[in-house]
C-alpha cells in the first residue's frame, strides 16, 4: 500500500561548504539541523524523533555518540534511531521516519549527515577498510580490498559481459560536470568531456580518477513530518510513496556481482509506490564512481541488463538532453560527497526537483515524481542498497 | 587430511591455515545441501546445520578483476569462481599483470601473506 500522503518532507539542506577547516562535525551537525528546520519553517522545539548514522561525533564509543549529538544539538525527543547503514542510512531514514510517523511514534522527524574528511585528510580507503573483528577479515585483508578495487572488480565484469566501454562510462561523469556548472556550491565546476575523463589516470583497471567522486566536507538534513504539520507549514508537498531496502551479501561465494541490493530495494519501492520506472521524472543515483550509476541504472528498471552503456552514452542522463535527468546537484562525481556518504544529497536533490526548486538550467519541467537511491559498504563485496520514491502533491 | 590439525570452538577458522600451511585449500561444505562455502564458518549460511572440511582442486576461473595502479608494486585482486563452485577473494598473481582476465583459468599457490603465514594466491594456469 502507497505511503502517498502519510507523511511529508517539509526541510531540506545542503551544507554550502565543501571544505570545513573552521567547522567541527558537531558544529557541521548543527549547520545542517537549523538549515533543514528554517527550510521548514519550524524550530529545534518542534522537533520530537531524530536520525542519525555513524558520522554523528563520537560513534565510535558504543552507544554514546547519537545521545551526545542529540544534547549538543538540544533535542527533546520522544523517538530515536541510529540506523547506521553507511551511505545508504539517510534515504533508509526517510523510510524509518516515515514509519515513525504512522506509528504515531513522533511527528516531526529531523536526519542529519555531516563530516569534514576533506579538511582532516582522511584516506577513504582507510575508512571503508575491512575491520579486524569482522568474520571475514583474515579471509578478505591479505588481498588488499579497497573502495576502488572493488568498484573496478563491477566494472570489468559489466564490460567483459555486456561489452561496456570506459567511453560509455564517462558519459556519466560528463553529465555531472554539465548539471554541475550550474550549482556554485559544487566542488568541480568545470564541463569535462569523454577524453578528459580517459586522459585522467588510470587508479585502478578500469576506473580513471575522473570515475571517481569527491571527497568533500559538509553534509545536509532532512526534516519529516505528520501530514497536519505540513498542511500548516508553507512549503510545497513532498510526500514519500515507496520505499525499499536491501542487503546484498555474498552468500557463502554464489551472488552476481551485477545485481545489487538495489535489484530488490527498487522493486520493493516501486511496488509500494504503485508506479513503474518508466514514470519516474527525475532520479537521484548513488554516484561514489561511474560504474555505481551504471549498474543502479539497471537494477532499478531503467533500462535492460547490459544496455546502461548505450542508456548514459551521449548525453543520457543530461537535464533536458538525455532519457532521464540524474543527479542535477552534480552529484558525488561533481557537487558533493560529504562524509563519504552520498545517500544525504541525494535526496535533497529529489526534493529541490519536486519543488522545482533546481536550478532553472536543470529543473525538470512540471517534475512530480522523483527516485531516490543510496548504497552503503562496496557495490562490489556486501553492501545495502535503499530505495525512495517521492511525489509532489 | 591427516596431517592437517583440525581446530574447533573460537578459533576453528585456524584450520583453514593450518591446510594452508601444508599446502592445501581447504572449502566447508553444507551437509544438509552438499554445497560447498567460502569464507569458512561452523554452521552452514544456507541452512543453519552443520558443516565439514573439504579439500579443494585449488582450480577456477576468474570471474572478475582489477589491477590497482597506484600501489607499488601494483597487484591484481581477483574473484576466483573455484570449480567446487564458490567465488573467493583473492589475489593473481603474474609477472606480467597484464596478462591476468576476466575467463582466465587458474591455479592456487601458497605464498606468505600480509603476516607472514602461508596464504592461498592464484596464478594463472596456462
Amino acid at each position: 500500500m502507497s505511503l502517498k500522503g502519510k507523511s511529508y518532507i517539509v526541510g531540506a539542506y545542503e551544507h554550502p561548504t565543501r571544505k570545513a577547516v573552521d567547522r567541527s562535525v558537531a558544529q557541521l551537525h548543527a549547520d545542517v539541523a537549523l538549515g533543514a528546520l528554517v527550510d521548514a519553517g519550524l524550530s529545534l522545539a518542534d522537533v520530537d524523533g531524530y536520525f542519525c548514522a555513524g558520522d554523528v561525533p563520537g560513534w565510535s564509543a558504543p552507544g554514546i555518540g547519537p545521545f551526545s549529538i542529540v544534547e549538543y544539538l538540544g533535542l527533546n525527543l520522544r523517538h530515536l534511531d541510529t540506523t547506521e547503514s553507511w551511505g545508504s542510512a539517510y534515504v533508509n531514514h526517510v523510510e524509518h521516519a516515515v514509519q515513525a510517523i504512522i506509528a504515531g511514534k513522533c511527528r516531526v522527524a529531523l536526519i542529519t549527515l555531516a563530516g569534514r574528511p576533506r579538511a582532516e585528510a582522511v584516506n577513504p580507503d582507510a575508512q571503508h577498510g575491512l575491520v579486524k573483528d569482522s568474520a571475514e577479515f583474515e579471509f578478505e585483508n591479505p588481498y588488499r580490498p579497497v573502495v576502488t578495487n572493488v568498484y573496478g572488480m563491477v566494472a570489468k565484469r559489466h564490460m567483459y559481459e555486456h561489452g561496456t566501454t570506459s567511453e560509455q562510462l564517462a558519459w556519466i561523469k560528463v553529465a555531472a560536470s554539465h548539471h554541475a556548472q550550474h550549482n556554485p556550491n559544487a566542488m568541480l565546476r568545470g564541463v569535462v568531456s569523454v577524453a578528459d575523463v580517459l586522459e585522467s589516470p588510470l587508479i585502478v583497471d578500469p576506473l580513471h580518477r575522473l570515475d571517481c567522486c569527491v571527497v568533500s566536507d559538509g553534509g545536509g538534513a532532512l526534516v519529516v513530518v505528520h501530514p497536519d504539520i505540513a498542511r500548516s507549514l508553507k512549503r510545497p508537498l513532498v510526500t514519500p510513496i515507496g520505499a525499499g531496502y536491501a542487503v546484498r551479501q555474498l552468500n557463502g561465494g554464489y551472488f552476481d556481482i551485477l545485481q545489487s541490493g538495489g535489484v530488490r530495494s527498487g522493486a520493493a519501492a516501486y511496488a509500494e509506490a504503485g508506479v513503474e520506472p518508466t514514470d519516474i521524472q527525475y532520479a537521484s543515483l548513488y554516484d561514489s564512481f561511474t560504474i555505481t550509476v551504471l549498474v543502479q541504472l539497471e537494477n532499478l528498471g531503467f533500462c535492460k541488463p547490459g544496455e546502461g552503456g548505450r542508456f548514459v552514452a551521449d548525453g543520457g542522463l543530461i537535464s533536458g538532453v538525455g532519457r532521464l535527468p540524474v543527479n542535477t546537484d552534480g552529484g558525488g562525481l561533481c557537487n558533493n560527497h560529504p562524509a563519504n556518504r552520498g545517500g544525504m544529497t541525494k535526496v535533497i536533490e529529489a526534493v529541490r526537483q519536486l519543488r522545482g526548486e533546481a536550478h532553472p538550467a536543470v529543473q525538470v519541467p512540471n517534475c512530480r515524481l522523483a527516485l531516490a537511491h543510496g548504497s552503503g559498504g562496496q557495490l562490489g563485496g556486501r553492501h545495502g542498497s535503499a530505495t525512495l520514491i517521492l511525489e509532489r502533491e | 587430511m591427516n596431517e592437517i590439525r583440525e581446530v574447533s570452538g573460537i578459533n576453528d577458522t585456524q584450520t583453514y591455515w593450518n591446510a594452508a600451511a601444508l599446502g592445501t585449500l581447504l572449502l566447508k561444505r553444507c551437509i544438509g545441501t552438499g554445497k560447498v562455502f567460502h569464507y569458512p564458518r561452523e554452521h552452514s549460511p544456507f541452512t543453519g546445520g552443520r558443516t565439514e572440511w573439504v579439500e579443494a582442486s585449488g582450480l577456477g576461473v576468474i570471474y572478475s578483476c582489477s589491477l590497482s595502479y597506484r600501489a607499488k608494486p601494483n597487484y591484481c585482486i581477483a574473484y576466483i569462481k573455484l570449480d567446487e563452485g564458490p567465488i573467493m577473494l583473492s589475489n593473481v598473481q603474474h609477472e606480467d599483470l597484464t596478462q591476468i582476465a576476466i575467463g582466465k583459468r587458474v591455479r592456487v599457490v601458497f605464498r606468505p601473506g600480509i603476516d607472514g603465514r602461508p596464504t592461498p594466491f592464484f596464478m594463472l594456469a596456462d
